[in-house]
């Protein structure tokens, strides 16, 4: 296909001007640490996956959408969640602190809190009437609580055992419910609070027998079946019209911590302290049989540790625990084969940006939930080959680990391009601290506007003069900076009715807009010299993930959940014409395919034509005054490019620029001096710092 | 395997000879398995009992009407539903004699069809596409139709399938050539519109059937050109909102027909189970290109399961209901049970013994004279492969020519086996009958097996065709260790005068002769026969002074014991696969004078092999030294008792032994550089990258 040499030669001579060599600082020491998933409840209803991580944090994931991470919120202390329910669009969580919260979703906070009064909460369950949320607790009673509109208040108490409730399951019909304790499940009536059968679960065999077993799960079907998961590896099946045994299925060795049961009450999973997923489906065992039974049909290995939650959805099996990762298994007799639903999911990192880079400082901020942590990047001036790497004159240094203060979690933070401010947010404080580099001191700004609170974003400008914190009700509140002072500039509102969180903030490089995304997946444009709305970028039915302001000619680029690309042109207020050829041509399927968001999204000052976006997986430079790839061409990335002979890498390159050299990233930026920064965390680095696996016998061993 | 039984008539047809239509409108299901209602296409509509080939009822619409669709059973009130003159919709019981004064209603639109199945309300289906549920229809006959087709747009075929939890109209339409299906769930009502990819210019579907499996509805269509497409539509896809385009319906091909000359015209494909497809109006593949063939195919495995001639001109009419195939043709209307057992590829293949069926259970079958009269007058025409039984040999030869000269070779496997195997029993049964040219060709195109035709090597053997056994030998992946152990003894015995005259494989030939060339050169790397018992453990400097003492020795074992083209046929003995336990008893069949010249043989490649490591390199078929050795092994655990016994094969079995010792030797140097390999792997591993760096990296 050697259509036009001409410009091919011409292509040539772009690569090596324009393209050719970075300097890449390769970070590997931020020690990033994702926490144990601790409990997830799926909503049928808004197709969102509400999750509980071990220190505390709540995120909402979007399944309509990409699986995107919408949400991520923290509980008012460091309170490990034991269990989640959705009422409607309503989330509820109940811990070991005893006390039921409500969240505010769109303030990304507790709404309020109530104390149960019983000891640890171990599970909460709502009926499927949406009135009526039950939790077990510790001392043994079952306490009902009315959801009213505004609060829920405590009901009853259910006849209080011996022993904690561990799960609760209501029948739906609402008149019955089932709990699971230690050695026992028992089934109350709900309208009189007697309980009415007695169920016992036989211990495991051998030398736990004097251990008690611990009903983890437990799930009422319609047709008055019960499905029980326990300590000794059993999910069994009771008839809970006569509390009798139907059938037992000794799946591990180990516990079986959770089970989900699909909505149609067809397929149910269990997970297991292995990392196992087992599947059961309600079928007849024999093809021309006509009675059905729960059997035994698919095993799933997707963990290295247990499996503390589940959830079914309609075509796939949503697993997590110990081990961090979100796994999404679709379930290949309910999705088209070969298709991008069929394709298994990891979420291994949050679905936004944890590390800050100061372009012009070359300095870097870490996000901990606990602290922050600032690096200076390291120097060298060495000249080294391609492919090598330069010896370092100067390693890296950390400058400061600031301590967050209270119990609360970091939610964001930022560092001003300058270097010379630092500000973070929790829930319930907001900090700002001027830095001095050269003498490395840190010093708090005090007497701050209250307005700044809550904060979900940060955002300094360019020249660092101004800072910009999103806040509630799709707000951004505008503050000028200048040596230790502080003054609340304007707040800068959406039109009515715009109530979900800004997520994105990105300043322009002239200071003169702010663009800003929210989980409505609107984009808003505000003239920051009259602190007015300019413009409104058409909205696109998938949440922008990433995006930013071209530093010269004002177009917003914008990134989306589903992988969409759009170029807005701020002063036109319209596409841009590259971007309308990109959506005339279509992206490549390999591009539409990748499964990890992209995160962050920056431009090369030398090259106006450039735009450096990342995910997890791979960074891409793209070059939008080079061809677009074709759909029928395989899109060739830089591994598999440099391994083509010269004049076939001419044939085969295109605009998008994607390189693997550097995986599991975190960050992905430009520093001033053209060099690169690539912020890696490998997945194996994380898996060597959980706690030793259940021991498994292998052969031979 | 799937099957059809005798078939019978159900009743004759109108005998008006040139009429393109059979005169049957639609048959619809009834009550239960034996009762059908069928629909002529002018005025009346008949209840048959099946089993009894008898009408039970039968009811006429008055003189100058006319049904325009298909009479329904609605199971649920046990009323018959029928649409005269385009918009009258008729609804009577069975104890109704006059139609005429029986329910009517007069919709304000035309109505395409009424459907009802089993489990489902009755719907009616307007000829502009609109739907409306039959109860709801006649609480206000007069409500104004939508139109939902555009105005060139018409429906060409629909049905009704009803699910675990909806009912669908299913309809396809034609607009200026291009082919549409439309869904159309009720309750709530959606319309999907899909459009079908359009198949070679001009070509429209000629049937189409419909089936509802987990949680799809599939739909299966033929083309004029033989193609059997699918097409999968998921009941649970999400619902575009009104006004959507037409979705692209993807498709994929399930069958291709043999069409013989020029396109198909009246044919229809129906689906009979998620296996199986019944086929009228196609030529069957063995039988020249006559069209009225009724043929069952397994699309899993692409075979042709059952076929039947069926007489007379086909309409390209096919209904199936209850394992039975209703088709008119000539001036019968036929009913053929059929029977589709689970399909797996030995069925397929036709390996799996058949259960005998109870005599009680197979259909009962009632010979009528119109299906004796003509399948008298259709034996005339019978296939190509009754006349090969009796055609002399060259005729046969130019056949098969023919039949490997042409390119379709989807059916070509199952044609080419079975000529084979039919060419290979009359073989042995007629001794004067031999077609090695033939056979070769059709080993040749590689699509036999021996479990295809088992006969065909020994026949080959029997004959002492041994160039087709070497084709055997080299094209068949399943040759039985009998057969293998068979071909053995006679090619060892076999003398090599007599091997001389066989025309062998040029390749396998050429590659021997190369062997047996260099059979004097020096040995050039690694051991030879020198390794002598008081040779010493340094490599380097024993071999060439031991080489010397021996050489004499060594010479005589250099010459290759048997006669080129035998060599050549044992060659490709050692490159059949085997399984050794069942060989071991196969082999001790040998004589002990075959066993020591085949180990002699395999002792001169071993040692070929040895002295020259590249060898086996060339890109010539030719065994390997594992082979060598494990056939040595297994000759020698065959016979080991024996030929200890042997005083004249003690040298051999000498030399033998030496060969294990250095090979034994070979493995324990190997083991001692291991450590120093491993440490090379490790070093060739990616240099680890420390918690920073500064690299350099291009981009293109």
């Amino acid at each position: 296909q050697v259509k036009h040499p001409v410009i091919s030669l011409r292509f040539v001579f772009i690569f090596i001007v324009q393209m050719g060599e970075f300097k890449v600082h390769r970070v590997r020491f931020f020690d990033y640490m994702p926490s144990a998933i601790r409990a997830m409840v799926f909503s049928t209803r808004t197709e969102r996956l509400a999750l509980a991580r071990a220190d505390g944090a709540l995120e909402i994931f979007n399944f309509s959408d990409n699986y995107f991470q919408e949400k991520v919120m923290y509980g008012p202390r460091r309170v490990a969640v034991e269990a989640l329910c959705w009422v409607g669009p309503r989330l509820f969580s109940a811990g070991l602190n005893g006390e039921i919260t409500e969240y505010d979703l769109e303030n990304l906070r507790p709404r309020y809190t109530v104390e149960a009064y019983g000891g640890p909460i171990w599970t909460i369950s709502v009926n499927s009437q949406g009135t009526l949320l039950a939790v077990g607790c510790e001392d043994g009673t079952v306490k009902m609580f009315e959801v009213l509109k505004e609060r829920i208040q405590f009901q009853r108490n259910l006849d209080r055992q011996k022993g904690r409730i561990i799960s609760l399951s209501w029948h739906p019909s609402g008149t019955l419910i089932a709990a699971g304790m230690m050695d026992m499940i028992r089934i109350f009536d709900a309208e009189t609070g007697r309980a009415t059968h007695r169920l016992l679960v036989d211990r495991g065999a051998g030398a736990s027998k004097s251990k008690e077993v611990v009903v983890w799960s437990i799930a009422f079907l319609s047709d008055h079946t019960i499905i029980s998961s326990d300590s000794a590896g059993k999910v069994q099946i009771w008839d809970g019209l006569n509390g009798t045994l139907i059938r037992t299925h000794l799946i591990t060795k180990w516990d079986v911590l959770a089970l989900s049961v699909s909505q149609d009450e067809s397929s149910l999973v269990a997970g297991t302290s292995e990392g196992t997923v087992v599947q059961f489906q309600f079928i007849s065992s024999t093809v021309d049989r006509l009675d059905k039974d729960w059997v035994r049909t698919r095993t799933f290995k997707n963990h290295s540790h247990d499996v503390r939650a589940l959830a079914h959805t309609e075509t796939a099996v949503v697993s997590g625990g110990m081990d961090t990762q979100l796994v999404v298994r679709p379930l290949l007799d309910k999705v088209e084969k070969n298709t991008r639903e069929s394709a298994m999911r990891k979420v291994s990192f949050p679905h936004r940006s944890l590390v800050c880079c100061a372009k012009k400082a070359g300095l870097l901020l870490f996000q901990f939930p606990d602290h922050l942590e600032l690096w200076r990047l390291g120097e060298s001036d060495g000249y080294g080959k391609l492919g090598g790497s330069l010896p370092v004159k100067r390693g890296p240094e950390k400058l400061i680990q600031l301590k967050r203060k209270g119990e609360d979690h970091i939610c964001c933070s930022a560092l001003s391009p300058c270097g010379g401010w630092l500000a973070y947010s929790t829930v319930t404080s907001f900090r700002l601290y001027r830095l001095q580099n050269g003498s490395i001191s840190i010093c708090k700004v005090s007497k701050l506007p209250k307005d700044l609170l809550p904060a979900h974003q940060l955002c300094f400008s360019t020249n660092s003069s101004k800072l910009f914190a999103s806040s509630s009700n799709s707000s951004v509140v505008v503050v000028a900076l200048n040596e230790l002072e502080c003054k609340y500039l304007g707040t800068l509102k959406a039109k009515y009715g715009c109530r979900q969180p800004v997520h994105q903030l990105s300043a322009s490089d002239n200071g003169k807009w702010l663009a800003t995304a929210n989980t409505d997946c609107e984009v808003h444009v505000y003239n920051l010299d009259k602190l007015k709305l300019h413009c409104t970028v058409p909205v696109y039915g998938s949440c922008p993930t990433a995006m930013a302001i071209h530093p010269t000619t004002s177009n917003l680029v914008v990134v989306h959940a589903d992988q969409q690309i759009f170029e807005y042109s701020l002063v036109k207020k319209e596409y841009t014409e590259w971007s309308r050829r990109l959506q005339k041509q279509g992206l490549h399927s390999m591009w539409l395919e990748r499964d990890t968001p992209i995160t962050h999204v920056t431009f090369n000052p030398k090259n106006p034509a450039h735009i450096i976006v990342h995910d997890m997986f791979m960074f891409c430079i793209i070059d939008k005054s080079l061809p677009l790839p074709e759909a029928k061409n395989v899109l060739y990335n830089q591994m598999a490019l440099r391994s083509l002979p010269e004049p076939d890498r001419v044939l085969h390159s295109h605009g998008f620029k994607i390189c693997k050299d550097f995986q599991h990233l975190l960050c992905v930026s430009l520093l001033e001096d053209h060099s690169l920064v690539v912020v890696e965390r490998p997945l194996l680095d994380i898996v060597s710092q959980l706690p030793a696996p259940v021991r498994q016998k292998k052969f031979a061993t | 395997m799937a099957a059809l039984y005798a078939g019978y008539t159900l009743r004759g047809l109108a005998p008006a000879q040139n009429r393109p239509n059979s005169g049957i409108q639609g048959v619809e299901a009834e009550r239960d398995s034996d009762h059908v209602v069928v629909t002529d296409s002018t005025r009346c509509v008949t209840l048959y009992k099946v089993s009894d080939q008898k009408p039970l009822s039968c009811w006429t619409v008055k003189q100058g009407h006319t049904l325009t669709g298909a009479a329904v059973y609605n199971a649920r009130t046990q009323e018959y539903v029928a649409v005269s003159d385009r918009k009258v919709i008729r609804i009577w019981k069975e104890d109704d004699i006059i139609l005429d004064k029986a329910f009517k209603a007069t919709v304000s639109s035309d109505v395409w069809r009424v459907h009802c199945v089993a489990g489902g309300d009755p719907v009616v289906l307007f000829h502009r596409g609109a739907v409306r549920l039959l109860d709801s229809l006649l609480s206000a006959p007069q409500q104004p139709i939508e139109e939902v087709l555009s105005p060139e747009e018409a429906i060409s075929w629909s049905t009704n399938i009803v699910t675990e939890s909806q009912q669908f109209v299913i309809f396809t339409t034609e607009q200026k050539g291009d082919h549409f299906l439309y869904l159309q769930r009720l309750n709530p009502n959606s319309l999907q519109r899909y459009h079908l990819e359009r198949e070679e210019p001009g070509l429209s579907p000629l049937s189409f059937s419909v089936s509802y499996r987990d949680k799809h509805i599939r739909l299966l269509y033929l083309y004029p050109n033989g193609h059997v497409y699918e097409s999968v539509v998921s009941v649970r896809a999400p619902v575009p909102e009104e006004g959507a385009q037409a979705l692209p319906l993807p498709r994929s091909l399930l069958l291709s027909l043999p069409v013989g000359e020029g396109l198909l015209q009246a044919a229809s494909a129906q689906e009979l189970d998620e296996a199986h497809v019944a086929v009228v109006g196609v030529p069957h593949p063995s039988a020249g290109s006559g069209k009225d063939f009724l043929c069952i195919w397994n699309t899993n495995f692409q075979t042709l399961q059952a076929g039947k001639e069926m007489a007379g001109k086909i309409y390209g009419q096919l209904w199936s209901f209850w394992n039975k195939l209703f088709i008119p043709h000539g001036k019968t209307f036929s009913v053929i049970p059929y029977d589709c057992p689970k399909s797996s590829l030995a069925s397929a293949l036709g390996k799996q013994r058949q259960v005998k069926k109870d005599e009680s259970k197979a259909p009962t079958s009632v010979p009528s004279w119109n299906t004796l009269l003509h399948e008298e007058k259709a034996h005339p025409s019978r296939t190509a492969e009754t006349r090969k039984t009796t055609a002399p040999v060259e005729e046969v030869q130019r056949e098969v020519q023919l039949l490997l000269s042409r390119t379709d070779t989807q059916d070509l496997q199952t044609s080419v086996g079975q000529l084979a195997s039919t060419l290979a029993s009359r073989s042995l049964n007629d001794p004067a009958f031999y077609t090695p040219s033939s056979l070769v060709q059709l080993v040749h195109t590689r699509y036999l097996c021996h479990s295809v035709c088992p006969d065909l090597v020994l026949l080959a053997l029997e004959r002492k065709d041994y160039f087709l056994c070497q084709l055997c030998l080299q094209f068949f992946p399943d040759i039985p260790e009998v057969v293998t152990c068979a071909c053995l003894k006679v090619f060892i015995s076999m003398s090599d005068v007599d091997a001389a005259k066989v025309n062998l494989e040029p390749d396998s030939v050429f590659f021997m002769e190369a062997l047996i060339a260099q059979e004097h050169e020096a040995g050039l790397n690694g051991f030879s026969l020198a390794d002598e018992e008081d040779r010493s453990d340094n490599l380097a400097e024993g071999g060439a002074t031991a080489q010397r003492d021996n050489e004499k020795a060594s010479a005589a074992e250099q010459m290759c014991p048997v006669g080129l083209h035998k060599a050549v046929l044992l060659n490709e003995i050692l490159q059949t696969a085997y399984f050794d336990s069942f060989l071991l008893p196969h082999l001790k069949d040998l004589s002990s004078q075959d066993v020591v010249l085949f180990l002699q043989y395999l002792q001169f490649v071993y040692l070929k092999f040895s002295h020259d490591a590249c060898k086996p390199t060339q890109g010539l078929r030719s065994p390997s030294l594992t082979q060598v050795m494990d056939w040595m092994g297994l000759l020698l655990d065959a016979h080991f008792t024996v030929l200890v016994m042997t005083p004249d094969v003690k040298d051999l079995l000498l030399n033998l032994h030496r060969f294990v010792k250095s090979q034994v030797r070979f493995v324990s140097e190997l083991g001692k550089i291991e450590g120093s390999l491993q440490e090379l792997d490790k070093m060739a591993l990616k240099r680890d990258v420390g918690q920073y760096s500064i690299e350099i990296i291009e981009l293109f």
